[in-house]
């Protein structure tokens, strides 16, 4: 049986005790705020490009250790990805925490396939995409705050 | 080999016995035995107000206060019955002065629209508190915007007590309403209703009593009281959700407008002038949850037979031992710690959020609510963007409390 550990693994819990790139870039070419309104999770992401590269990301923010998790290990995991690869990601971790149907490859994942317990979680999704849907609105050049609901 | 024991019930207040009257408490979840502490949200149902939904669909399913056949006075018989029930539970002069609503966030917002939009104007004043229910904060301010009105707050201390006199310094010649809830649903403090009533009626200004969270814990006495409405939903006071109460003293609800049109409320309609009908009726426009009212009025039999004061004593020294054991807790901060308090233990912990902890206490079938509890006042009073909130009823026992603490050191371990 799927065991509540498996969710909160040692990464998880690392990652939210001490969040990689975590506080403020300065100067950030892009900003962008995202939060879920029904549970209060907020964090604003910082982008630096370099052409079509993520030459630096970071974020802070408040939440629950599966979206501060999750957002330090986005940053850990598209820092020096160009934007389609950063896209490729995405897609691929969204279907891990959604589409139940999709084989994903967790080796080619790496330290995000920590994060696949939460699929167990429907209610808890929005915590771990929530850096994600702020990463891609600012890719896209969005200004407005991103919001899960 | 384990061999099952049967837990032994105390004389005094049988619980066991009355958890075998809720099918539900009985199931497993995630493979452990369901422990209820969500009550605050809605709470269980017993057999017996399942059966009456069931017996009216199966039974005598019919349109009421219309027809002449047989099951249409069957059904608007059990329906009024219902009505006087909660006369005699709510300790109400008349039945007339019981509107049935869909909740008590329906309930406030028609004291709002009827009684407010028709008196109040630019310059009057409406007090609520900092500890309200955003259903006791929104519809003033949409009343406010609507009138002119002004809307002021009552403060709150580090406890989660009203602030008494900064209340008598707000009070005033402009006042018009005082809108506070019975029991806090985010820190479970009981407020001083009948003492805010009596100041409120002595600046001029009547009080619209949030009951949401009381009715469930303490025996309601609007003679007592002397509130002017008071408001209710049956979902926590173990009746089907989408039925609740307004009570609304006679003289008030008579010269009140109607707030909703349609049949029912009218003795007479033409194109030129329509007479609305007497109470409670005029305030209940349509069809109405007829089975609800019904099932409602099963549930509040089946609480008169426990006894709501058996119950608030029972409550009182479940969450006193909640409260000593969750003082053991590593890391564990209570919020709200009135002297005063019903159902609920609302605390945060060193180093973990809310909403992990929720998860994690799923995992051992445990069920408390986490979040900002529709009262982002509160939570901004205490500058914390969530607690978890274990909320008790009649049936939780102290070896669900103590399941409870194991579960939060589970958490604490993770976390360590």
């Amino acid at each position: 049986m799927f065991d509540v550990k498996d969710l909160y693994q040692e990464v998880i819990v690392d990652h939210n005790r001490s969040p990689r790139n975590f506080g403020k870039l300065d100067p950030a070419g892009r900003t962008l705020e995202g939060f879920n309104p029904l549970c209060g999770d907020r964090l604003t992401l910082y982008l630096n490009l370099d052409d079509d590269r993520i030459s630096d990301i970071s974020f802070d923010g408040s939440g629950c250790a599966i979206s501060i998790a999750s957002a330090s290990l986005m940053t850990e995991g598209i820092k020096g990805k160009s934007v389609q690869e950063a896209g490729t990601i995405f897609t691929d971790f969204h279907e891990l925490l959604t589409d139940s149907s999709r084989v994903i490859d967790l080796a080619a994942m790496g330290k995000l396939a920590v994060l696949a317990g939460v699929r167990e979680y429907p209610s808890r999704v929005k915590c771990a995409t929530l850096c994600w849907h702020t990463l891609r609105a600012l890719l896209a050049g969005d200004d407005a705050p991103v919001s899960t609901e | 080999m384990t061999v099952a024991v049967q837990p032994v019930d105390a004389p005094e207040f049988p619980v066991h016995s009355y958890r075998a009257d809720f099918p539900v408490l009985a199931r497993k979840v995630r493979d452990k035995p369901l422990v209820y502490l969500d009550n605050a949200a809605t709470a269980q149902k017993p057999r017996r107000v399942l059966e009456t939904l069931d017996e009216y669909y199966r039974g005598y399913n019919s349109n009421i206060h219309r027809g002449v056949h047989t099951l249409s006075e069957l059904a608007t018989e059990a329906y009024e019955a219902a009505r006087k029930k909660i006369q005699t539970f709510i300790n109400a002069a008349s039945h007339q002065e019981i509107i049935f609503v869909r909740g008590t966030t329906e309930g406030i917002n028609l004291v709002a629209q009827s009684y407010g939009r028709s008196r109040l104007g630019a310059g009057d004043e409406i007090i609520v508190s900092e500890m309200e229910h955003h259903s006791n904060i929104v519809p003033w301010q949409l009343l406010c915007e609507q009138t002119g009105a002004l809307l002021k707050v009552i403060p709150i201390n580090d406890a989660g007590e009203l602030d008494m006199d900064e209340y008598k310094n707000l009070l005033g010649d402009n006042t018009r309403i005082v809108a506070v809830g019975h029991v806090s649903n985010a820190l479970g403090t009981i407020n001083p209703v009948a003492e805010i009533t009596a100041l409120a009626h002595a600046a001029g200004a009547v009080t619209v009593i949030d009951g949401a969270q009381a009715a469930p814990h303490t025996r309601l006495d609007m003679a007592a009281l002397d509130c002017d409405f008071y408001a209710f939903s049956g979902h926590k006071l173990f009746g089907p959700t989408g039925i609740g109460v307004l009570y609304g003293k006679q003289a008030l609800l008579d010269a009140m407008p109607p707030y909703h049109g349609g049949g029912d409320m009218i003795k007479m309609v033409t194109f030129e002038k329509t007479l609305y009908n007497d109470l409670p009726y005029k305030f209940e426009a349509g069809t109405p949850y007829i089975a609800g009212v019904i099932g409602l009025g099963a549930a509040v039999d089946y609480v008169n037979e426990v006894d709501m004061d058996r119950i608030r004593d029972y409550e009182h020294d479940l969450l006193q031992y909640a409260t000593l054991a969750a003082a053991d807790v590593q890391g564990l901060r209570p919020i709200g710690t009135a002297a005063q308090k019903a159902g609920i233990l609302s605390f945060v912990m060193d180093g973990i959020h809310p909403h992990d902890l929720g998860t994690i206490l799923d995992h051992e079938g445990i069920a408390i609510r986490t979040g900002h509890h529709c009262a982002m006042p509160v939570m901004e009073r205490y500058g914390i963007p969530a607690t978890a909130r274990a909320s008790f009823a009649f049936y939780n026992t102290r070896e669900e409390v103590d399941k409870l603490v194991a579960g939060i050191d589970k958490a604490n371990n993770i976390f360590k």
